[in-house]
């Protein structure tokens, strides 16, 4: 494999800005590498090529001629499909929205165009984030590069994928109920869900506007950091972000010093159905974060058994209503329009023909949870959790500078395997919802690979609102010394994925 | 929690979604298996408890109030499934006997 692939995005700026490596170079390796490796791992739906070199030139010359360029300048990045980027498609992986070219970027977008940050393509997700193993794609499932028949998480499955698969070092995500983390955790990458409010949701297609989040997703604790540093800070375009100076992400990301840091360990978020090498490596984990100097105490938070039923009446209430723009008038999929239906029946028809069975499932339950006689027994009910669960982070969040937990109870699993049975989807998102529900910063960090199936654990750590900093100071430290334990990158144990000729 | 083929049914017209009768049998079980699974909510003795919509304290936020450039209109209607003298064209609104 070409060097340029497996160097992170933080050197391959430092060359590109030094003229060791020109970003048309960087940008034609990874380019080569999507043409070889794609077909087999579907982590992309769009690949601008064209364009990005066009980019790449332009920084080049920048820096020729020693202009002030980006931190992440001449990088290459994978966008996930559900944030506009004008002239190239946004589909969220629906049929409905199939070949729409959006008019305007979203704020991420701009950010990164903004910072010289070179964007190759979209990548692949379930439907409108819907889903936890990117199958409810309507253009196909991505596979997960550490073994090509298993699910790379969802819903920013491709996103995942393509760093894992060294598509591309540095990808962008949205995290509505862990479809960053879990994605990461499954995949060996890191992935990290802002404190809601720290990035922009301007441009993004919303799904469940009270818990979406886009966020950084990178091979490397630093690469994660200096993306997040690129892509937070307050936007006025989007009324809830945080009018707020960015955390130190950078020099926590650079520190990993967790000596004195007080860790929690979620009681609930462990035992029955968490997989035995799930268990083993989040045990090695909290035992070396111990070592490194950090205090770990066991805290109980038990409102967190009702975050899934919560967050699966809240969700599909929100997108239920979200998702009633796609009628059919004045954008994507118009099916049915003879001269003869009317509005209501084409809308009707084009719902029915545009959205994939879990959209279905979610704006049907959404609708029953909002109609009334049930709205206080479901919807009503659910947001009362909410508070709960929020007051048990507060409680926790008195005693403890951070807690942790397995990202996901299980490591990847086949394709095909869950895909009719809602339920046993759902629990996948077990872990990464409380921090969704709550608002708090959360992130994914690879802590080595199941002995059972030689796949990929995570780690989450959730930290509280405005401390992201934490999430990669505990990031670093582990990053730091599990890497000098593994003899290098978790990453450089993906099997060689064939190349296609 | 008993949900029939023609409950989906209602709720999918509320939703302006047509289902076909195969995806009604089909949705009809699974959906009553998530709504039994989500109405463990109502465990929890939650009675004196604010409901939370939001993850933030919000309070409104307004701009000044400056003209600002909206989109062109050739952009605005580039994604419509149907456009006629610079206006989305829909199908008809009223029924015949409106």
């Amino acid at each position: 494999m070409n060097e340029i692939l497996r160097t992170t995005a933080v050197e391959l700026a430092a060359k590109i800005k030094a003229r060791e490596l020109s970003s048309v170079e960087v940008i034609h390796a990874h380019l080569e590498r999507i043409a070889a490796v794609d077909p087999d791992v579907h982590a992309f739906l769009h690949i601008d090529g064209e364009r990005a070199l066009q980019t790449a030139t332009r920084i080049d010359t920048k820096i020729a001629h020693g202009e002030h360029v980006g931190p992440l300048a001449g990088v290459p990045l994978a966008l996930k499909d559900v944030l506009t980027y004008a002239g190239a498609p946004t589909t969220c992986g629906s049929k409905i929205l199939a070949g729409w070219i959006p008019p305007y970027d979203a704020t991420v977008t701009r950010r990164l165009l903004d910072a010289d940050v070179v964007i190759v393509g979209k990548t692949n997700m379930d439907e409108f984030a819907m889903g936890s193993s990117t199958e409810n794609s309507a253009f196909g499932p991505t596979h997960n590069p550490w073994a090509l028949d298993r699910i790379p998480g969802g819903s920013g499955g491709g996103s995942a994928a393509s760093l894992a698969a060294f598509e591309v070092p540095l990808a962008v995500g949205t995290d509505t109920g862990g479809s960053i983390r879990q994605p990461a955790s499954v995949t060996g990458t890191v992935g990290v869900k802002p404190t809601y409010g720290g990035t922009s949701r301007y441009g993004l297609v919303a799904l469940a506007s009270s818990l979406d989040q886009p966020g950084p997703c990178a091979r490397t604790v630093l690469d994660a950091a200096t993306l997040h540093a690129v892509i937070a800070g307050h936007d006025p375009l989007d009324s809830t972000s945080i009018d707020a100076p960015v955390p130190d992400v950078l020099g926590a990301a650079r520190s990993g010093d967790v000596a004195g840091m007080k860790i929690g360990v979620v009681t609930e978020l462990r035992g029955e159905g968490y997989a035995p090498g799930v268990e083993q490596r989040f045990g090695e984990a909290v035992e070396l974060l111990s070592t490194l100097g950090a205090e770990i105490i066991e805290v109980p938070c038990p409102h967190f058994v009702y975050a899934l039923p919560a967050y699966y009446l809240i969700l599909p209430a929100e997108c239920s209503s979200n998702l009633a723009k796609f009628d059919a008038m004045r954008f994507g999929l118009r099916v049915g329009d003879d001269g003869e239906a009317s509005a209501e029946q084409v809308m009707a028809a084009t719902r029915e023909a545009g959205f994939g069975a879990e959209v279905k499932r979610r704006i049907i339950i959404g609708t029953y949870a909002l109609s009334s006689g049930y709205y206080d027994a479901y919807y009503g009910q659910a947001q009362k959790v909410r508070t709960l669960i929020s007051r048990d982070f507060e409680r926790a969040f008195a005693t403890v500078d951070v807690l942790v937990s397995p990202s996901t109870p299980t490591t990847a699993f086949k394709i095909g395997e869950k895909v009719d049975d809602p339920l046993a989807m759902y629990l996948n998102d077990l872990c990464t919802i409380p921090s969704n529900l709550a608002g708090n910063a959360s992130a994914s960090f690879p802590v080595g690979l199941a002995p059972e199936d030689g796949l990929p654990v995570g780690l989450q750590v959730m930290a509280p609102p405005l401390a992201d900093d934490r999430l990669y100071r505990v990031g670093a430290a582990l990053e730091r010394t599990l890497v000098g334990q593994w003899g290098g990158s978790l990453l450089d144990r993906v099997p060689e994925l064939t190349v296609v000729g | 929690m008993a949900l029939t083929p023609s409950d989906v049914a209602d709720l999918a017209k509320l939703a302006r979604i047509e289902l076909t009768h195969a995806e009604l049998e089909h949705l009809a079980p699974q959906l009553e298996v998530i709504l039994d699974a989500v109405a463990r909510v109502s465990e929890v003795a939650a009675d004196d408890i604010e409901p939370m919509s939001h993850a933030l304290p919000l309070t409104n936020v307004f701009r000044d109030d400056v003209l600002r450039p909206s989109l062109p209109r050739e952009q605005v209607l580039a994604g419509a499934p149907a456009s006629e003298l610079d206006r989305f064209r829909v199908p008809r609104i009223l029924g015949e006997e409106a």
